[in-house]
């Protein structure tokens, strides 16, 4: 493993406070995962590929902006890993570095319609601020 | 003063290696009290004996140390060498110079100097050790077994084949538990009730076994060898001496509407009723909360159709008392609670099953007649998912962290009967292991893989959702790395177990130490594993740990053996190094009868003579019978009147003083 990946790897473990090793691999958060099929990397891969410090491939997948923030597989993990967090960590690694948020909450009312469920626009946050 | 004899081993090679053994015996010589110091190759060999045994007469020795191996090696040989000799057992000290001397140093000046110093310790406690005589006290022959399940009745089917008598007690209205609502039982496929249904006539028939069903433990009170148990038998309603089991009560009774437990909820039972058709014993019980002439007083159709007048409303719960030798907890499991697993909708769909309830269904004598048919509409399911590890291997608080140990078995035999029954039935399992060890287990396994065509998913289910009356369910295929939907029309789900809710409450009346999960703990885990660590109390099957059927009447077997040791003696002879209140200093304060595990202590008024002042006081008392020694009262009190016998504070004192000097 290259020295900036085994770094990286360290903040995304630090930065999620996810202790990758209670995973029992059992596959729960893909299998609850509602957006599972546009996603690259699956759920449940995130949490080995970052125990192995695999994570240039995840920093470039499509999967940390196909993830919908929904947290389903927080909440059903039965050893309580927490993958979305990571994800979200993984994410943050990517969009700080390129400064500057790219969601304003200026610009939230322009873009609301009746069905957009409140939960987007704090995940929207989530995917697009630093 | 005392005079002290000191014995040094080398062990072969294992001590004399690293510790000079002549430099200890020479250098203890030295010490208080020491009139005699030896060295031998092998002190516990018949030379070494006979050796100690010389040196205790010719010298006149009024203690002695051995220098040698863990006390719990060897310390009851030389306690028996030294009463062969006339000494007082309890007279003998080891200092261990192997465990923790020699075999963990490797410098034979820094070992011999420390084996200098444990001897010195060794000695210095000595010098302050009194003969202690152990007290004796009776074995009433008769145990008590909680819990009519398989390990209840093995144990009291085993105790009572050698002589002695046994009462069960059951709070349920028959005895057979678990075993008795299973279908067939795995590896063999065997029918549960063929096996077990002898097993409760032969209990129910032995002359030595009385039962005590529809019946619980209030009370205990006493200690090995000696309880004194109240047992609270609740009024059945009926008479079991009149009772014929005729059948027709329950036949008549027009409030039907009650569940019934022993099909799970499937379907509904009389309010006076037997659980089923094998139920031991064949008397019914009226359930009071369903039964119309007990909540509206108007009915009475059972007494009128009694032809043997069996039937009594005014019958009140009756208190037995008996005494007891020895009792033996088996007081089984139950499936977790399913409410807080919403993600599979098992409150929501009466198609989502447990495990249990699909044993049921597949029973002759269930609610479908042995017919699987889905519980919403009665039709048979065409495709089935069972679901493993529901709430087994589970960090998060709804779950438990243990695996239940049984589901992969029973899953793959439900699987299996199915696709035997309607080959036509497509059946997933998904899994996230599939663990089998046990004799034939990993075959029968692999049989319903390789000759019935079960399909194996390794993965995890994550939600079930209802879609015009049939199961969509969504789950991962972790080896093709795709979440995969299936459309069921049933799914089973492997529910984690988890001790009776009972055991508790009997753990903290028989002082029986229980783990977190609430399973009983044994004396050892592996050498003394059907044992409580209090003394008397014994464990056998599920109370102590998720287990097969194999597994529980292996122990249940085990538990009777150990059962029958203690009855086929006369008295019990005590061990004597236990807890002792030295009146004078006792401020009355009960903290050592909080912190004591066996419940030894009590307190009581007693005439104490303190500077010459004579007064009644309340003071701690130790029951030496139940004492264990150890030492967690000494070591609470505030006021420094508990004292271990045999390890008392002088004596822990002086040891350390040797060793700092």
């Amino acid at each position: 493993m290259h020295a900036d990946e085994r770094k990286e790897a360290e903040t995304i473990i630090r930065a999620s406070g996810v202790n990758v090793r209670k995973c029992m691999k059992c596959g729960k958060c893909s299998a609850t995962c509602p957006n599972f099929d546009e996603m690259d990397i699956h759920p449940h891969r995130f949490v080995s590929m970052v125990e192995e410090g695999d994570i240039f491939a995840l920093m470039q997948s499509k999967s940390l902006w196909r993830c919908l923030s929904c947290f389903a597989c927080v909440e059903r993990c039965p050893r309580g890993v927490e993958p979305a967090n990571l994800i979200e960590a993984v994410r943050l690694e990517v969009i700080r570095p390129l400064a500057g948020n790219r969601l304003r909450p200026e610009a939230i009312p322009a873009l609301l319609d009746e069905k957009i469920p409140q939960q987007l626009i704090v995940s929207a946050f989530r995917k697009y601020s630093k | 003063m005392q005079k002290i004899g000191v014995f040094v081993c080398w062990c072969g090679s294992n001590i004399a290696a690293t510790v000079d053994v002549e430099a200890v015996a020479q250098a203890s010589l030295s010490e208080p009290g020491v009139v005699f110091s030896t060295n031998y190759q092998y002190m516990c060999s018949e030379g070494g004996q006979s050796a100690i045994r010389n040196a205790i007469a010719e010298h006149g020795l009024t203690g002695i140390v051995v220098c040698a191996c863990s006390p719990r090696m060897h310390e009851a040989t030389f306690r028996k060498t030294a009463a062969v000799a006339g000494l007082n057992p309890y007279m003998v000290e080891i200092a261990n110079i192997r465990e923790q001397c020699s075999w963990i140093h490797r410098d034979k000046e820094e070992g011999t100097k420390k084996a200098i110093i444990l001897a010195r310790a060794a000695v210095a406690k000595l010098n302050r050790n009194v003969p202690l005589i152990a007290g004796e006290s009776q074995v009433i022959k008769r145990a008590l077994v909680i819990g009519g399940g398989i390990a209840g009745i093995q144990t009291a089917l085993d105790v009572a084949d050698a002589g002695y008598e046994v009462d069960i007690v059951e709070k349920t209205p028959t005895i057979g538990g678990k075993m008795a609502m299973l279908d067939k039982t795995f590896p063999t496929l065997d029918c549960a009730a063929c096996i077990l249904t002898p097993k409760m006539v032969d209990a129910s028939a032995h002359e030595k076994i009385s039962l005590f069903t529809y019946s619980e433990v209030e009370s205990v009170s006493g200690f090995v060898g000696n309880f004194t148990v109240n047992i609270r038998k609740k009024a059945r309603g009926v008479n079991s001496d009149l009772c014929t089991g005729c059948g027709v009560c329950i036949e008549k009774c027009p409030s039907k509407k009650a569940k019934s437990e022993f099909n799970q909820g499937l379907c509904n039972r009389s309010a006076i009723y037997i659980p089923f058709a094998q139920a031991i014993p064949n008397v019914p019980v009226i359930d009071r909360e369903s039964c119309i002439k007990f909540q509206t007083g108007k009915c009475g159709v059972c007494e009128k159709v009694c032809t043997a007048k069996a039937i009594d409303y005014a019958q009140e719960d009756e208190i037995i008392t008996r005494q007891y030798g020895a009792i033996v907890l088996a007081t089984g499991f139950k499936p977790i609670s399913l409410e807080s697993y919403d993600e599979f909708q098992y409150n929501q769909c009466p198609d989502v099953i447990t495990s249990l309830e699909f044993e049921r269904i597949c029973n002759a004598a269930g609610p479908t007649k042995g017919k699987v048919l889905r519980p919403s509409d009665h039709e048979p399911p065409k495709t089935v998912v069972f679901v493993q590890c529901v709430g087994s291997r589970a960090t998060v608080e709804c779950g438990k962290t243990y695996c239940s140990k049984i589901c992969c078995m029973y899953t793959a035999k439900h699987a299996m009967l199915l696709r035997e029954k309607y080959p036509d039935t497509e059946v997933y399992v998904f899994y996230i292991d599939v663990r089998t060890p046990g004799k034939s287990f990993d075959e029968f396994y692999r049989r319903a893989v390789e000759e019935y065509g079960v399909h194996y998913i390794k993965g995890m289910v994550g939600k079930v959702a209802e879609e015009d009356g049939r199961l969509i369910v969504q789950g991962s295929d972790l080896i093709a790395d795709k979440q995969v939907i299936i459309e069921a029309d049933m799914v089973v789900l492997a529910a984690a177990i988890e001790p009776d809710p009972t055991a508790r409450s009997l753990g903290t009346m028989f002082t029986a130490s229980m783990d977190t999960n609430d399973f009983f703990t044994e004396a050892h885990p592996k050498l003394r594993p059907v044992e409580s660590p209090t003394a008397g109390i014994y464990l056998s099957g599920l109370c102590q740990g998720p287990k097969d059927i194999p597994d529980t009447v292996a122990q249940a077997g085990a538990a009777a053996s150990k059962v029958i040791g203690l009855l086929s003696k006369d008295k019990l002879v005590g061990n004597p190094c236990v807890a002792a209140c030295n009146e004078p200093l006792c401020n009355g304060c009960s903290t050592c009868e909080l912190v004591c595990p066996y419940g030894a202590i009590t307190y009581e008024e007693h005439l104490v003579v303190d500077h010459g002042v004579r007064e009644t006081r309340r003071v701690s008392c130790v029951n030496e019978a139940i004492c264990q020694g150890c030492g967690a009262c000494t070591v609470t009190c505030p006021s420094g009147a508990m004292d271990l016998k045999g390890f008392t504070n002088l004596q822990i004192m002086a040891e350390v003083d040797a060793i700092c000097r």
